[in-house]
């Protein structure tokens, strides 16, 4: 099996280094951003089966680069990470598409078990997307 | 931020405490303006019955000692007159010819046709016995030396006795008179009266039927008729005043019967007589209602006047009081109330929100101290080394549950209004407790009523709510648990929503406090504000929150929201 590509997005480069080490040293291949930009660019470029967004950031927030995300590339899986939630945004953020909203600080096997969770719905999405694919290449063909 | 405290706050402990102290002021309100009012009222009143109560007294007593002295005048005459005609005849008539038993009866008969009253005659010697009479009693020859009234007429010259009963039961009395002989012996001449002298005095005064005169003896015994004091020789029970050389002397024998007895005295001089006159009237008090019944009808009319006026006033006075109370104490624990909250309210997001993260740095170093421990083999104290990055692990959840509770807590309440379909915000919040629920096998229910409507309400603070609800039923329930939500259109302006477990429940001692700040049966687990934000919530949205709990069978929570929130 593929190593698990993992993108964390948070301004906190102390917790995000803290965090790629460990989910690194559990054998995950981990990418990290201090901004919604910067990770709006590795999302473009990279395939990540998960992402771990946080929702307070200066500039660009975490629901307004969820968006974007999701825009570029709509079978992402983010898992929306904040130590400011409401119930409010946690709606909005499911709504928007996001996979997960999680509470910091979270424990390391809880959010290791969510991105496998991603992983897998991610596999999933991309199989029914293959078999949709498959469908209409055989109706078009008419085989 | 709920503007409103809770009802636990509303009650005015300190207005209650004050219920004796509002008593008081109401009875200082109204006895002091009271008396103040009543006490010149009252003086005014007792003045003018001292006046009236004065003056009629002292017409009282110059009525009586009027009739006293006109009637003193005339008696005094009638008794002189006959004495003056006895000294007349013991003067004028020899020793012999009185001495001559045809000769006196002469002289008695004379004596009757100027003054029918005289009964009898008699001529006593010196040496007290009587030489001669005539008249209807046999006293002829009776010696009187040791008589007192003998002793009395040879030293005085004359003598008028008390009245006795004499001869066919008619009452008389006695006038005797002496005459010096040249010789230097003496005689009396002695006569019998009838008291119907004495009575005649009063029969021509006419009067009224309260006012009484008659005449005593030194020793009160009546000597005439009384219309007070009963027959003649009977005993007045009076007592009679020494003779004091006054005129007349008026004395008020005290009331009986609520009638005023006032009683004259004057001395007869020269007789054993004193005249008596009494007036038998209203005591002054009842004199002075009768006549002065304007000035007592106005007193008891001002006075119960006054007393309810000053009640009145009072009373509103104190009702106003109490009210001013009532509304400081409540204003001050709503302000107590809505600073506590609000500066919580600040702290706790401000903690929240700079704590987190920090939080979420030590979790994940304090994990990776324990991920480079685990994977050196040999690493010297291993075990105490993981324990120690392990409970600080656990501290940092710990402070994160009290960071997130708070941050709930401090959450304005801007309320906003939307159209709300309740089951498919349920379905939402529902969403958070998915993955929890798939975790420890709880099932939960939803069951809606087809005619539940959409409500208007805040979407963000329902979805706090069932949140918070659904939150602390999951933590009620074992793994394989059950949670119901039963959403209802029990009436029209209403919806209910319950939220049904079947874990631990609430022993009834807690039940009772669940909804306080900072009550927590969740011991370290929990902030205690959960349950107090829900119905903070709840309230600021117009519902009711209202909770059942059974231990060991599980607990309900029911929500009653209006369709259209009420301002």
């Amino acid at each position: 099996m593929d190593k698990t590509r993992v993108l964390i997005v948070d301004d906190e480069s102390d917790f995000i280094d803290v965090l790629a080490t460990r989910m690194k040293s559990r054998g995950l291949e981990v990418d990290t951003a201090l901004s919604g930009e910067e990770a709006l660019k590795l999302v473009g470029t990279h395939d990540y089966d998960s992402v771990v967004l946080d929702l307070a950031m200066p500039q660009m927030d975490g629901l307004e680069t969820l968006k974007r995300m999701l825009v570029l590339n709509p079978s992402l899986q983010v898992i929306l990470l904040t130590g400011h939630a409401t119930v409010n945004k946690g709606v909005e953020a499911i709504k928007s598409g996001a996979f997960e909203f999680l509470e910091k600080p979270v424990k390391l096997e809880t959010l290791l078990k969510y991105v496998e969770n991603a992983r897998e719905r991610k596999a999933a999405l991309s199989e029914s997307h293959m078999d949709e694919m498959i469908d209409e290449i055989v109706k078009r063909r008419g085989w | 931020m709920s503007t409103q405290p809770p009802d636990d706050y509303q009650l005015p402990q300190a207005v209650r405490e004050r219920i004796p102290r509002y008593r008081r002021v109401l009875l200082n309100l109204v006895i002091v303006p009271f008396l103040a009012a009543i006490i010149p009222l009252l003086i005014l009143a007792v003045v003018n019955y001292q006046q009236d109560s004065d003056s009629y007294l002292s017409e009282n007593r110059y009525e009586l000692t009027r009739l006293l002295s006109s009637t003193k005048r005339s008696l005094q005459f009638a008794i002189e007159e006959r004495r003056a005609l006895l000294s007349l005849i013991a003067r004028t008539k020899s020793h012999v010819e009185l001495g001559d038993e045809s000769h006196l009866k002469a002289t008695l008969r004379d004596l009757r046709e100027t003054f029918g009253d005289f009964v009898d005659l008699g001529l006593v010697t010196s040496s007290g016995r009587q030489s001669c009479y005539v008249g209807p009693y046999k006293l002829q020859g009776t010696n009187y030396a040791q008589e007192d009234w003998f002793q009395e007429v040879s030293l005085r010259g004359v003598y008028v006795s008390d009245v006795f009963l004499g001869h066919r039961k008619f009452p008389h009395f006695v006038i005797a008179v002496t005459r010096e002989l040249e010789d230097g012996d003496f005689y009396v001449l002695r006569a019998t009266i009838d008291t119907e002298l004495l009575d005649r005095q009063f029969f021509s005064l006419d009067l009224a039927e309260n006012i009484d005169a008659f005449v005593v003896n030194q020793q009160g015994i009546l000597q005439t008729r009384s219309a007070f004091y009963g027959d003649v020789l009977s005993n007045s029970g009076l007592t009679i005043p020494p003779n004091l050389r006054e005129q007349e002397i008026i004395r008020e024998l005290g009331q009986q019967k609520n009638r005023l007895l006032t009683v004259g005295f004057s001395y007869v001089e020269g007789t054993p007589f004193v005249l008596v006159t009494a007036m038998n009237s209203l005591p002054p008090f009842q004199h002075w209602l009768q006549k002065r019944y304007d000035v007592f009808f106005f007193l008891i009319v001002s006075v119960i006047g006054i007393l309810i006026v000053v009640y009145w006033r009072s009373k509103r006075i104190v009702t106003r009081l109490r009210e001013a109370d009532t509304e400081r104490a409540r204003a001050y624990h709503h302000i107590e109330y809505t600073n506590k909250m609000a500066t919580l309210g600040r702290l706790a997001a401000g903690v929240a929100h700079e704590i987190n993260n920090p939080l979420a740095i030590i979790n994940e170093k304090a994990g990776l101290l324990k991920d480079i421990t685990g994977s050196i083999p040999d690493f010297p104290k291993k075990d105490k080394f993981i324990g120690i990055a392990d409970s600080i692990c656990t501290s940092v959840e710990r402070c994160s549950r009290v960071t997130h509770r708070l941050l709930g807590f401090g959450r304005r309440m801007d309320l906003s209004k939307e159209q709300i379909d309740l089951e498919s915000l349920m379905n939402d919040v529902l969403e958070f407790q998915r993955t929890e629920a798939a975790h420890r096998d709880i099932t939960v229910n939803l069951d809606v009523a087809e005619d539940v409507p959409v409500i208007e309400s805040d979407r963000g603070q329902l979805q706090q709510v069932f949140l918070n609800l659904i939150n602390n039923a999951s933590s009620a329930v074992q793994d394989g648990g059950r949670i119901d939500i039963v959403i209802r259109h029990p009436n029209p302006n209403e919806v209910s929503i319950a939220i049904k477990d079947n874990g631990s429940g609430i022993p009834p001692e807690d039940l009772a406090h669940i909804f306080e700040p900072f009550y927590s049966t969740k011991g370290e687990a929990g902030t205690g504000l959960g349950l107090s934000i829900t119905r903070e919530i709840v309230e600021k949205l117009g519902g009711i929150i209202e909770v059942e709990s059974e231990v060991g069978k599980g607990s309900r929570f029911t929500v009653n929201l209006p369709i259209e929130k009420v301002q």
